[in-house]
């Protein structure tokens, strides 16, 4: 009996109404019913207004980092490594492009990365733990997979922006040779929510932090961002070291973008491979975060 | 007369093998003030989840504005208050921002929201902190804008769990001269606290509640009338001397209750028990006579003091 309600209070009855409640009903449970369709609407968006509002507060970080750190980065490798790399193995020989149009997709697709590492970490466990606003949102009519929404929707948001500030910088450096290029800004979000969703999936589960995060940070974003074919081709490495950039958001969302900023050639399977590999990982990452949130929640 | 707003009938919440709850019912009726009167780890906390429709019960009924929290929640949600026991305000956002935030969340206009986020303000004499940083609040300020957030969609029910606990005398009191006023407006109040006087102050009507089960159920005064006598003789011989006292006191009052740092004696008349005590030759180190409280009542029922 109880395993029967646990299962249906998730869902909190997926607003399916009960017809004797709405014709014969007294006036308050009329009012608590028609109260109730907005924020079953619309409460994820309602999350991501708040989420907006926080972020406002440190507006000057995203844009200076959403800047500054494109511009260090296609200076010092773009421009600075790239001297070097071209000169020693030809300006065409990484993929028949010079190093800058070679590296500065791996870098849009790090850029987000590293708005997932940031949004999807500390702000999730001060949600649930150390500054408890979720529960606050539950105690009003959100649900909880309702947060989970509404955190992912604010986090593409600020992504969007970052890879776009990004993305314009990457134009102005005259990086980008194919008219399909922008395409890149699609795939850079889609590779941080593909990482951004399993990494908020796994901090939700979290009691408490006793250093996994920073342990997630050193062992898992920064190797990914070394051997995710970010610097060199993935190909260069020997082969039982490429596995890791097989499982790595990173390589298949890199590699995509190099397909769409200068025709990178691979067989169209193996892009059709990419994108999937990126949808399953966010959905999966997804649909655990939102389960999580409601074990956590409603206890 | 209108129907309750709350119904609990057989109420309980298992963790495992323990029962927070163990079957508690009770109603509360439109306008009412009600309250959970206990000690820590009492099942108050988790009563208050369950009726605030965050928490699923295991077995029994119930029944918020006449809707199953269990396929309703957001319903009853939107017509709920809720002051928890810890704060949870956002401390990455200012005063006023807080009520903004909140109040979209039951689906508001932000044109209504931002009214009410100044009328609120006014309501719980914060107009001057609107911009102020949360943690720059103190802890009584703090609970008044939870208090105000709570508010924020004019609701039909106010749940507060613990409204006053950690809170310095006067903070209390301007907190209870508050939620007096919504009191008066008309507001249902549900509330959990383990200070009697609160519970004196605050509910029209209350349950004791202990290891998850309800001992009694009443008024404040018809509670006292029933489980205490009118005064209490408070007598102290010193923590050494007590217990031995105690049996030199047999036939004194209705009824003795011995506490490790002192006697209490229940009587209609107070000053006359102590008359008898001193004339037979004890002669206490203090003495106090007052009246009965609730605090008499949980230790009669219970044989436990509140506050522990």
């Amino acid at each position: 009996m109880s395993e029967v309600r646990r299962s249906g209070s998730a869902a909190e009855g997926d607003a399916h109404r009960d017809p004797s409640a709405t014709d014969a009903a007294p006036a308050v449970t009329r009012a608590a019913l028609a109260a109730g369709r907005n924020p079953r609407r619309w409460g994820a968006w309602y999350v991501a207004e708040h989420r907006f509002r926080v972020m406002r507060s440190y507006t000057g970080t995203v844009v200076v980092a959403g800047i500054g750190s494109p511009l260090l980065y296609l200076y010092a490798l773009g421009v600075g490594l790239a001297t070097i790399v071209d000169g020693s193995v030809g300006a065409e020989s990484v993929d028949g492009v010079s190093y800058l149009v070679f590296v500065a997709p791996a870098l849009l697709a790090s850029a987000a990365i590293t708005v997932a590492s940031e949004e999807f970490t500390y702000p999730i466990m001060l949600g649930y733990k150390w500054n408890p606003t979720f529960s606050g949102m539950h105690a009003a009519p959100i649900r909880p997979q309702q947060i989970a929404d509404g955190v992912v929707l604010s986090v593409a948001v600020r992504m969007l922006v970052n890879t776009v500030l990004f993305f314009a910088l990457m134009l102005v450096f005259g990086a980008v040779p194919s008219a399909t290029g922008f395409l890149a800004v699609a795939v850079a979000v889609l590779t941080g929510l593909a990482f951004g969703a399993v990494l908020m999936a796994y901090t939700s589960t979290l009691e408490e932090d006793t250093g996994q995060l920073a342990m997630v940070m050193r062992f898992v974003v920064l190797p990914m961002t070394l051997f995710s074919g970010t610097f060199f081709p993935l190909t260069v490495l020997p082969l039982w070291l490429q596995p890791i950039g097989w499982i790595s958001p990173l390589w298949h969302g890199t590699e995509l973008a190099r397909v769409f900023t200068y025709g990178y050639p691979e067989p169209i399977w193996l892009t059709v491979v990419h994108v999937a590999y990126l949808v399953a990982m966010f959905a999966v990452g997804w649909v655990w975060a939102r389960r999580i949130a409601v074990r956590r929640l409603r206890k | 007369m209108s129907q309750p707003v709350i119904v609990a009938r057989d109420l309980v919440k298992r963790y495992g093998d323990f029962a927070a709850v163990d079957g508690i019912s009770f109603e509360v009726a439109p306008g009412e003030s009600f309250g959970l009167l206990g000690p820590n780890g009492a099942g108050k906390s988790t009563t208050m989840r369950m009726v605030g429709a965050v928490s699923t019960r295991t077995a029994g009924d119930l029944a918020i504005l006449g809707l199953d929290p269990d396929r309703f929640g957001p319903e009853i949600r939107s017509q709920l208050g809720v002051v928890p026991q810890a704060d949870n305000l956002d401390t990455e956002l200012r005063v006023r921002e807080n009520l903004l935030v909140y109040g979209r969340y039951f689906g508001l206009p932000r044109k209504l929201v931002a009214e009410r986020a100044d009328e609120l303000l006014a309501f719980a004499q914060l107009e001057d902190k609107g911009k102020a940083k949360v943690d720059s609040l103190s802890g009584g300020m703090k609970r008044r804008l939870t208090i105000a957030r709570a508010l924020v969609n004019d609701p039909r029910v106010l749940l507060l769990d613990e409204p006053t606990t950690g809170l310095d005398p006067q903070a209390r009191h301007i907190l209870w001269d508050r939620l007096f006023r919504l009191k008066e407006q008309g507001t249902t109040l549900l509330l959990t606290t383990h200070y009697m006087d609160e519970a004196e102050q605050l509910c029209d009507r209350l349950v004791v509640v202990d290891k998850g089960k309800i001992m009694a159920e009443g008024t404040p005064a018809a509670l006292i009338r029933r489980y205490s006598s009118r005064e209490v003789l408070e007598v102290r011989f010193g923590s050494d001397r007590n217990a031995d006292v105690a049996d030199q006191l047999a036939g004194i009052g209705d009824r003795l209750e011995v506490l490790p740092d002192r006697i209490l004696v229940y009587s209609e008349n107070g000053e006359a028990e102590l008359e008898r005590i001193t004339s037979a030759g004890l002669h206490p180190l203090t003495s106090l006579v007052r009246r009965s409280s609730l605090e008499d009542v949980f230790l009669r029922l219970t044989g436990r003091s509140l506050i522990e």
